[in-house]
């Protein structure tokens, strides 16, 4: 345990610099709610926000812990090896609290709208379990990608099982 | 074009290049009625010579599509006869030909004016003569008007062929996707790049003066719905919530917008009143409440829900609150639209696993499976109610594909390059 406290120190130094370096890129702003925006046309070419910018970076207590967590067909329910991982995202998450983003992501069966909603549900499922394990809830966004954003673009059984899923960033 | 051209060169450059000029979208027609009228539409000229586009061309073309028409190949033809007293009818009905569009245009100032007639050889009898005007870079409406006024004619039904129709494609550029929402003619020319985006665009609908588009653009890094001007670019983001911000649907007087925020927990049904910017929500249910889309008298709003354990088709009445359920048969019935009847429903209905475009009969309950390809989704009916476009895959692509609403009429539009998905027919 003494180890594992001296690791998280060390993690927890590594990332404050590492989340100074990405506070652009904070998730948890959501005070806009309702109003308008204009947005600038350049975003629309630039806009790389979504995926690419705090992937990896945050959180890497241990590479070996799964950040990615598959659903079975229309359904949100996390499996145990996804319970079994978050609990230790949960147990870094509380010692080191951090911004995170859980992607829900849906495969291409079913129509496009439904699947953001059940993107969003598994999103919420696996945020859920990490507040029950003690986790401040307000470090966590949810966003659905729905079936917009396949990890596998192949239209098979494997390729879907792939594509239900939620990642951790 | 040009001052969308300069607006969009600020998008993506280099992807205009090839856009222009070429349609995308190019037809295939798999089904047609068993026994399609037999049109002729001879070559219409300015006095012999060529006009910038060859309209009969584009009119045989339309008219070809609906599956109702078989046009005789111009290389058939005996005589080209431009006006009704040209017409020789013995010509025709050596070839079997039933209708006859005759037309000759004149040029004024910048301006055509195509004087064409519809002629019935059978009975030797000319049905209309009517005329059409427009500017000389507008020749395909022109075109398109003839091909209306010849199909309601012949059909009893209006015409539908100067609609457009928006959708978006995914194109993998360097192993990433670019997203681009596009509009083109209904008959896949004058193909526009309306935006150009690294992230997803999503669900597209146009407002009831077909001049301005909603959908979902993932842009900021999270989903939220904009408003564009299709003659200006003019864009405006129009929600920014946590969570869901989706399913736009612009109701018929043009006044509001039927949405779907999940800011309070999960997804539910809201209006947006676009003159106030006041959001009212409609829905109250702890399930997916998502998809609505108004019915024509703009009264009650039509939405896919899992309350019942799966998802399907519910119908809320905005003055009262009442929600009532639609659908009955099979276990995913979803993304409702009703043709302008308000009595057809149609949606995403899986049959024995496989997602088809189903039309279901409101007053008699009638379910009819429209489709058979694969993995159907996304239907959206024309302003007519004669046929809807669909999304399908067909190896490992998205395409569009149309059906008759009597599934006696089928075709593909496969494209070059990259997935089409989320068509969205103009209103008008």
């Amino acid at each position: 345990m003494k180890t594992q406290l001296l690791k998280y120190g060390v993690m927890a130094t590594f990332l404050t610099a590492l989340l100074a370096g990405c506070s652009s890129t904070d998730t948890t702003d959501t005070s806009g709610a309702g109003g308008t925006a204009t947005v600038p046309s350049n975003q629309v070419s630039t806009g790389t926000a979504g995926s690419g910018g705090i992937s990896g970076s945050s959180l890497d207590a241990d590479s070996s812990v799964a950040r990615t967590f598959y659903f079975e067909f229309d359904k949100a329910i996390l499996n145990s090896e996804a319970r079994a991982a978050l609990r230790i995202h949960a147990q870094t998450l509380r010692s080191t609290p951090a911004n995170i983003r859980l992607e829900g992501h849906a495969d291409e069966r079913g129509t496009r709208e439904y699947n953001m909603a059940l993107g969003e549900r598994r999103g919420n499922s696996a945020r859920d379990f990490l507040i029950q394990e003690g986790v401040n809830g307000a470090l966590i966004e949810v966003i659905s990608y729905g079936e917009e954003s396949p990890a596998s673009l192949d239209s098979n059984d494997a390729s879907w099982a792939l594509n239900r899923r939620v990642e951790l960033k | 074009m040009k001052k969308i051209a300069a607006i969009l060169s600020l998008y993506l450059v280099t992807l205009l290049l090839p856009l222009s000029g070429v349609a995308e979208l190019t037809i295939e027609i798999t089904q047609g009625v068993d026994n399609p009228s037999r049109i002729a539409i001879p070559p219409i000229t300015q006095s012999g010579l060529s006009l910038p586009e060859d309209v009969s061309k584009i009119i045989s073309a339309d008219l070809e599509r609906s599956g109702l028409f078989s046009p005789t190949p111009r290389r058939d033809m005996l005589s080209f006869p431009a006006t009704v007293k040209e017409v020789y009818f013995r010509d025709w009905r050596i070839l079997g030909t039933e209708y006859l569009v005759v037309g000759q245009a004149v040029k004024q100032s910048g301006r055509y004016k195509i004087t064409f007639s519809l002629i019935e050889i059978h009975g030797e009898r000319k049905l209309f003569t009517k005329v059409v005007e427009g500017p000389a870079t507008q020749i395909r409406d022109l075109a398109h008007y003839i091909s209306d006024q010849v199909y309601q004619a012949v059909t009893g039904i209006p015409g539908a062929f100067s609609t457009r129709v928006a959708y978006v494609t995914a194109i993998p550029v360097n192993d990433k996707m670019t997203f681009q929402l596009m509009v083109a003619d209904v008959d896949g020319a004058r193909e526009r790049l309306l935006l150009d985006s690294k992230q997803p665009i999503m669900s597209p609908a146009w407002s009831p003066d077909a001049k301005e588009l909603v959908y979902v653009s993932f842009e900021t890094g999270r989903p939220a719905i904009f408003r564009q001007n299709l003659a200006t670019a003019a864009r405006e983001q129009l929600t920014n919530f946590r969570g869901l911000n989706g399913a736009p649907s612009w109701s018929p007087n043009g006044k509001t917008l039927a949405l779907v925020l999940s800011k309070d927990g999960n997804p539910e049904i809201y209006t947006y009143e676009l003159s106030t910017r006041k959001f009212t929500r409609r829905t109250t249910h702890f399930a997916i409440d998502t998809e609505p889309n108004w019915t024509p008298d703009g009264k009650a709003l039509i939405f896919t829900s899992d309350r019942g354990g799966t998802p399907q088709i519910y119908k809320l009445t905005i003055a009262t609150g009442r929600v009532e359920r639609l659908t009955f048969r099979g276990s995913y019935n979803a993304r409702p639209r009703l043709a302008s009847d308000g009595r057809t429903l149609v949606m995403v209905h899986r049959d024995n696993g496989s997602f088809h475009i189903a039309s279901q009969d409101l007053v008699t309950g009638d379910l009819r499976v429209l489709t058979q390809t694969y993995l159907d989704e996304s239907p959206t009916v024309a302003p007519n109610g004669a046929m809807l476009l669909y999304a399908t895959k067909k190896g490992n692509k998205g395409v569009l594909a149309a059906v008759s609403l009597d599934a006696g009429v089928k075709f593909l539009l496969p494209a070059r390059r990259g997935d089409v998905r989320e068509p969205a027919w103009s209103p008008k």
